[in-house]
């Protein structure tokens, strides 16, 4: 049980920060350190790091990267330039949702797949099986350490710890943390400003102690998972699965239609997107006290029409947030509605998504 | 971790500061400690009885939800609007402020079965030996 728990490289420094750990898709995973909220608000309001080693990190190189890795995913990575990075999914034949994941084009020849811990397995298989001859896979998730810095001051402390010029929102780059190569990725998830940094895990404790001497805060799961909702962005196997299609999601823009290339549950996808959309992924704000969770029955008019797939408390609106695919005519922001939390009704309206937009410096 | 002397404890992590048949019932500071920012309480109205070991409410953190269970049977004199309005006050101040209920008691020989700081000490050190396993 605990005992087939892989712990993080960096584990004993986390202990020494005082984390409280958990289990987490196979992972001893810190949750929280001072405490969620606070964590919440350094976050938003400077800066915070997350060690988020146990994400999966495949590596497909060689002259047949791209095409190989385009038919493993939804979206047209090899439209990618060296040094942008998009968001796309990994659909099975019948396009179901495998995995959410971010694809970064290091160079002509070479990308980086970052996908969730749980689905780690799942994504080398099916990048794996999309090989062709001139393209390999090299998974680096137990050599190196992938932190996320995270707050509106991420770029300036960066950039005093580090070599190179730092890539732009959405791009990344080959810096260096000493005499160390470092991988930096201007993404995250969170909702603000921030930078995804891999190194080797020498590199990447020292790393992780510079960005905390210079007073960022160290975050963990719980935090990680607020952030994120806040600004509605999707947990795979919350708010995506197999059972949910793209569109509904609200993640159109992760999937490439038009450049005719068969990947993984294309002929599906594309019937799928023929079809009206029924219902949509909507943002939820309650209007009382009390917490909405996953799985608690959405009600209309007396009538349950969903059940919650994300929800928790706001610490930024000081109320309880959430999502849940709500038929598309009580989408309209405004839509009044009950969540039912355990035989008590709490009032909820459908608000605009985000629930949080940071004020855009980059 | 703050454990006053002069107060009876259950095992599900409550204190109770009792005068005659009237009892003040709160969470122990461990507890809001475990449960980390709590961010809403429902807890039961004045004129509830409650009964020993019965579900009385429940508390959230930004976690996780847990129920609150009665540590003594009685009749709810108080609720404590004030940490319900500002849930925050159980995490800041669990044996002062941040107090839940106050009851007058049914049968004040429960009392008796209620843990001393020492004993509940014992209890929650062997918690945290187990979470940290």
């Amino acid at each position: 049980m605990t005992d087939d728990l892989r712990s993080l490289p960096l584990d004993a420094l986390h202990a020494e920060l005082g984390a409280r750990f958990a289990p987490f898709a196979g992972w001893r995973m810190p949750v929280q350190y001072a405490g969620i909220v606070e964590e919440h608000r350094a976050v938003r309001e400077r800066a915070g790091v997350f060690d988020v080693s146990h994400m999966g990190r495949i590596y497909v190189s060689g002259p047949a990267a791209a095409q190989s890795l385009r038919a493993a995913v939804t979206y047209d990575v090899a439209s990618l330039a060296a040094g942008e990075a998009h968001y796309a999914l990994m659909c099975d034949d019948g396009g179901g949702i495998l995995d959410d994941l971010f694809v970064y084009r290091m160079a002509a020849d070479r990308f980086l797949v970052v996908n969730n811990a749980a689905n780690a397995e799942i994504g080398r298989e099916q990048i794996g099986r999309h090989l062709v001859d001139g393209a390999e896979l090299d998974d680096r998730q137990s050599t190196t350490v992938m932190l996320a810095l995270q707050g509106p001051a991420s770029a300036e402390i960066l950039s005093g710890s580090v070599n190179g010029e730092l890539p732009k929102r959405r791009r990344c780059a080959e810096l260096s943390f000493g005499a160390a190569p470092l991988f930096a990725c201007r993404t995250g998830y969170t909702g603000e400003d921030g930078f995804e940094l891999i190194a080797e895990v020498e590199a990447g404790s020292g790393l992780l102690s510079a960005l905390l001497d210079v007073g960022v805060t160290p975050c963990g799961l719980g935090a990680r998972d607020t952030l994120r909702l806040e600004a509605a962005l999707p947990l795979y196997g919350n708010d995506i699965d197999a059972t949910t299609n793209p569109w509904e999601a609200g993640l159109g823009f992760a999937v490439s239609l038009d450049d005719g290339v068969d990947f993984a549950g294309r002929a599906a996808l594309e019937a799928t997107y023929a079809l009206p959309i029924e219902r949509k992924l909507a943002c939820l704000q309650a209007q009382g006290r009390g917490i909405m969770r996953p799985g608690l029955p959405v009600l209309h008019g007396g009538q349950t029409v969903a059940s919650m797939s994300s929800g928790g408390f706001s610490p930024l609106l000081g109320v309880s947030i959430g999502m849940a695919y709500l038929p598309v005519e009580l989408t309209e922001h405004g839509t009044e509605l009950e969540v039912d939390v355990r035989g008590k009704l709490l009032a909820a309206s459908v608000v605009p998504r985000p629930f949080y937009r940071r004020r855009k410096t980059s | 971790m703050n454990i006053p002397s002069n107060l009876s404890f259950s095992k599900e992590h409550e204190w109770v500061r009792s005068e005659e048949d009237i009892a003040v019932i709160g969470i122990t500071d461990y507890a809001q400690d475990q449960l980390g920012d709590i961010v809403y309480l429902d807890l039961p109205s004045i004129g509830t009885e409650l009964t020993q070991a019965g579900k009385m409410g429940e508390i959230e953190s930004v976690k996780a939800v847990s129920d609150l269970f009665a540590p003594l049977s009685g009749e709810v004199l108080e609720v404590n609007q004030a940490a319900i309005d500002a849930p925050e006050t159980v995490n800041e101040q669990p044996y002062g402020d941040g107090w839940l209920i106050k009851i007058r008691l049914t049968d004040a020989a429960q009392l008796d079965a209620l843990l001393s700081a020492e004993a509940y000490d014992e209890l929650i050190t062997r918690e945290m030996e187990e979470n940290t396993d």
